[in-house]
């Protein structure tokens, strides 16, 4: 059922929603920008509706609530081992299409990769999300090239339009709230984009081949393996397990899982001085062919969303998506080798 | 609700049997089901967690081998007979016995790689009529290397086996030379019938396979156990990924046609 409200409308929902959920949405955050002077949109808390921020694409993703960059699992005492506890509320979380069909991706690895992620479980049961409609695609975006510029599984979608607010919902619960708070019913879809300036095409002859290819040279001197393209990218997983003690008492401590980068130095070392892929074009290649290759390989479409966000945080101005539109004349150099 | 994988459970150590100043063997109690190849996180509260293989399985416990190379093999370490340790697992495919059965099998190991394929080795001396041969050939760095030598005692009369060290000093009883060496002096009823093993170091499996595969195996009849670094056990972390393969779920047993596509 689609509604039409007033702001105050829309504010006294979230009020309501406030009472059982933690509500996020993309936030200005002053100074937090790349340059200095800039704002950094970035995932917080919101109250009001005039704190979401609609025009602009955030710079870290929504996938810090699911997975916080560092998440504690266990306190550990003397002789005891006493699990985290859940949060009390449950979480509501406003995002885009692409970052929903994220995930899919994240619940592909935590849910069903595997055992079930008992951590990522118990808060993703309580999470609902809230899909921001795009009127426009922004700099760098490829949604519609990765098909995920359409979605409907949101629990409910809001976007800005004329002198109020237009909200789809699908969840029962909800409903008498919204019709509650709304001005009138109507049919309402949420806007996607159709365009985006920046196309990707991935060939088809992909295999792990392309690792013989000379294109991965070029990142070994571009990059820095600073791995925030691996921190920014919502379908990105990776984390490292990490124990401390506390340095007042170090009879107490806990153990932590902490976001992990394949882009950075140490993820593949082991005892004894052994690591794998210590080029940085290895691991570029690592990265790219499980973003649009080998994931697709084992779970039956790709990891990457298309955000763009890798190509919008890199340094270096290194592209993603010009890496991947690289992968065809890679594909028939490493063909011509073997011929 | 879904069960805390990550929890780990209490075994108490029953044993500790010193190899060397750097290698123990813990036996731990453990009444799960578990295959030899498998392997466990040995935690230790506010240090951290090392995959372990299982080195051998016995009537209620589990033998754990276990280098001591850094923070969690030292704390590990510095636990007694009677200590409580904490576990979780058994992860991974492991081996399965039952396909060598009838067979003619090699199987090739280097130092404490050994452990993950020990289980295998133990159940065919105690099942001689199982298997129509059973080469083993191991190699350690330096005699003073080498672990379970109370094993190769026992099993050298049940098996073909080939202890050998990269060096040694002059007059010394060892055979020296890689356990490459003696693939090509293998001899056997049918080598393209034949099944191997290999474990140990990713450059020895390289070679070793290959000299398997000149002496006549068929690939699909080679086996390999991997290690990665592994921070969960349970396709979680990532780490251990592989191009679309996660080695502790998918492995860390594979067959070669398998492992050979497997590029880092
Ligand atoms: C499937 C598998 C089976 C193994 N079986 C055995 C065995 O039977 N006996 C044995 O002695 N060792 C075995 N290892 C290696 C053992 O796990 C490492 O030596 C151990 O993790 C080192 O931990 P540390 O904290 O003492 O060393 P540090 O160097 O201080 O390591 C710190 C962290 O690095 C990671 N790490 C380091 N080395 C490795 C490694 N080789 N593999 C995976 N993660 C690593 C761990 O997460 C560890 O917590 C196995 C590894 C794997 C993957
Ligand atoms: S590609 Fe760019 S953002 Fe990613 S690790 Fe390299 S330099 Fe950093
Ligand atoms: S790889 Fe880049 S474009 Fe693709 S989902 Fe991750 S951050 Fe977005
Ligand atoms: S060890 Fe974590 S995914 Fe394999």
């Amino acid at each position: 059922m689609g509604f039409f409200l007033a702001k105050d409308g829309v504010n006294a929902v979230l009020e309501r929603w406030r009472d059982d959920y933690l509500i996020y949405a993309p936030v200005r955050m002053a100074g937090g920008g790349p340059y200095s002077d800039t704002d950094s949109i970035q995932y917080g808390q919101i109250h009001r509706v005039e704190e979401i921020v609609y025009d602009q694409k955030s710079r870290y993703s929504f996938k810090e609530i699911l997975l916080p960059l560092s998440q504690t699992l266990f306190f550990f005492t003397e002789d005891q081992i006493k699990e985290a506890e859940e949060l009390k509320k449950g979480a509501i979380i406003f995002l885009r299409s692409c970052d929903l069909h994220a995930v899919k991706r994240l619940d592909q690895v935590y849910l069903q990769n595997g055992f079930e992620d008992y951590y990522y479980q118990r808060l993703r049961k309580r999470v609902k999300f809230v899909l921001m409609g795009c009127q426009k695609a922004f700099e760098n975006c490829f949604c519609v090239d990765m098909q995920t510029n359409i979605i409907d599984t949101y629990d409910a979608s809001l976007e800005e339009n004329g002198d109020g607010y237009v909200m789809d919902n699908h969840c029962a619960e909800w409903e008498s709230l919204l019709s509650k708070y709304s001005l009138r019913q109507l049919d309402v879809r949420p806007s996607h984009v159709t365009e985006t300036n920046v196309h990707v095409e991935i060939p088809p002859g992909v295999s792990i081949d392309v690792a013989k290819s000379k294109m991965w040279d070029e990142y070994d001197g571009r990059c820095i393996n600073c791995g925030r393209c691996n921190f920014v990218c919502p379908t990105c997983t990776c984390f490292t397990m990490q124990d401390i003690f506390y340095t007042d008492n170090g009879k107490v401590g806990e153990r932590r899982r902490v976001a992990a980068s394949c882009m950075v130095d140490g993820y593949t070392d082991v005892a004894g001085g052994g690591s794998y892929r210590k080029k940085n074009g290895e691991r570029m290649r690592f990265k790219v062919l499980h973003k649009v290759y080998d994931f697709k390989k084992r779970f039956g479409y790709h990891m990457c969303v298309g955000c763009g966000r890798c190509d919008d945080i890199c340094p270096e101005y290194i592209s993603f998506s010009h890496c991947i539109n690289k992968l065809g004349s890679a594909v028939k150099e490493v063909d011509g080798n073997d011929a | 609700m879904t069960h805390n994988e990550y929890k780990p459970f209490l075994a108490e150590i029953k044993d500790v049997i010193k190899h060397t100043d750097k290698e123990y063997t813990f036996r731990l109690t453990y009444e799960g089901a578990v295959k030899p190849g498998q392997f466990f996180e040995v935690s230790i509260p506010k240090y951290g967690e090392a995959p372990i293989s299982v080195c051998g399985i016995n009537d209620g416990t589990v033998d754990l081998t276990i280098r001591r190379v850094g923070k969690v093999t030292n704390e590990i370490f510095a636990h007694r007979a009677g200590d409580r340790l904490f576990l979780r697992g058994p992860y991974g495919n492991g081996f399965d016995v039952g396909s060598y059965k009838n067979k003619e099998l090699v199987i090739v190991a280097g130092g404490t790689g050994f452990s993950p394929v020990r289980g295998v080795v133990e159940y065919f001396a105690r099942h001689t009529q199982d298997i129509k041969g059973l080469t083993l050939i191991v190699g350690f760095k330096t005699p003073a290397d080498i672990l379970f030598r109370e094993d190769f005692a026992v099993w050298k009369d049940k098996m073909q086996l080939i202890l050998t060290v990269d060096q040694a000093e002059e007059g010394s009883s060892y055979q020296v030379g890689l356990v490459t060496d003696y693939i090509p002096k293998l001899s056997l009823k049918n080598a393209e019938t034949a099944e191997a093993i290999v474990v140990g170091p990713p450059v020895m499996i390289h070679f070793t396979t290959l000299a398997l595969l000149k002496a006549g195996f068929r690939e699909e009849n080679i086996w390999v156990s991997m290690e990665r670094k592994m921070c969960c056990g349970i396709g979680k972390c990532g780490h251990c990924k592989v191009n679309d393969t996660y080695i502790c779920l998918d492995g860390p047993v594979f067959n070669f046609t398998k492992s050979r596509e497997l590029i880092d």
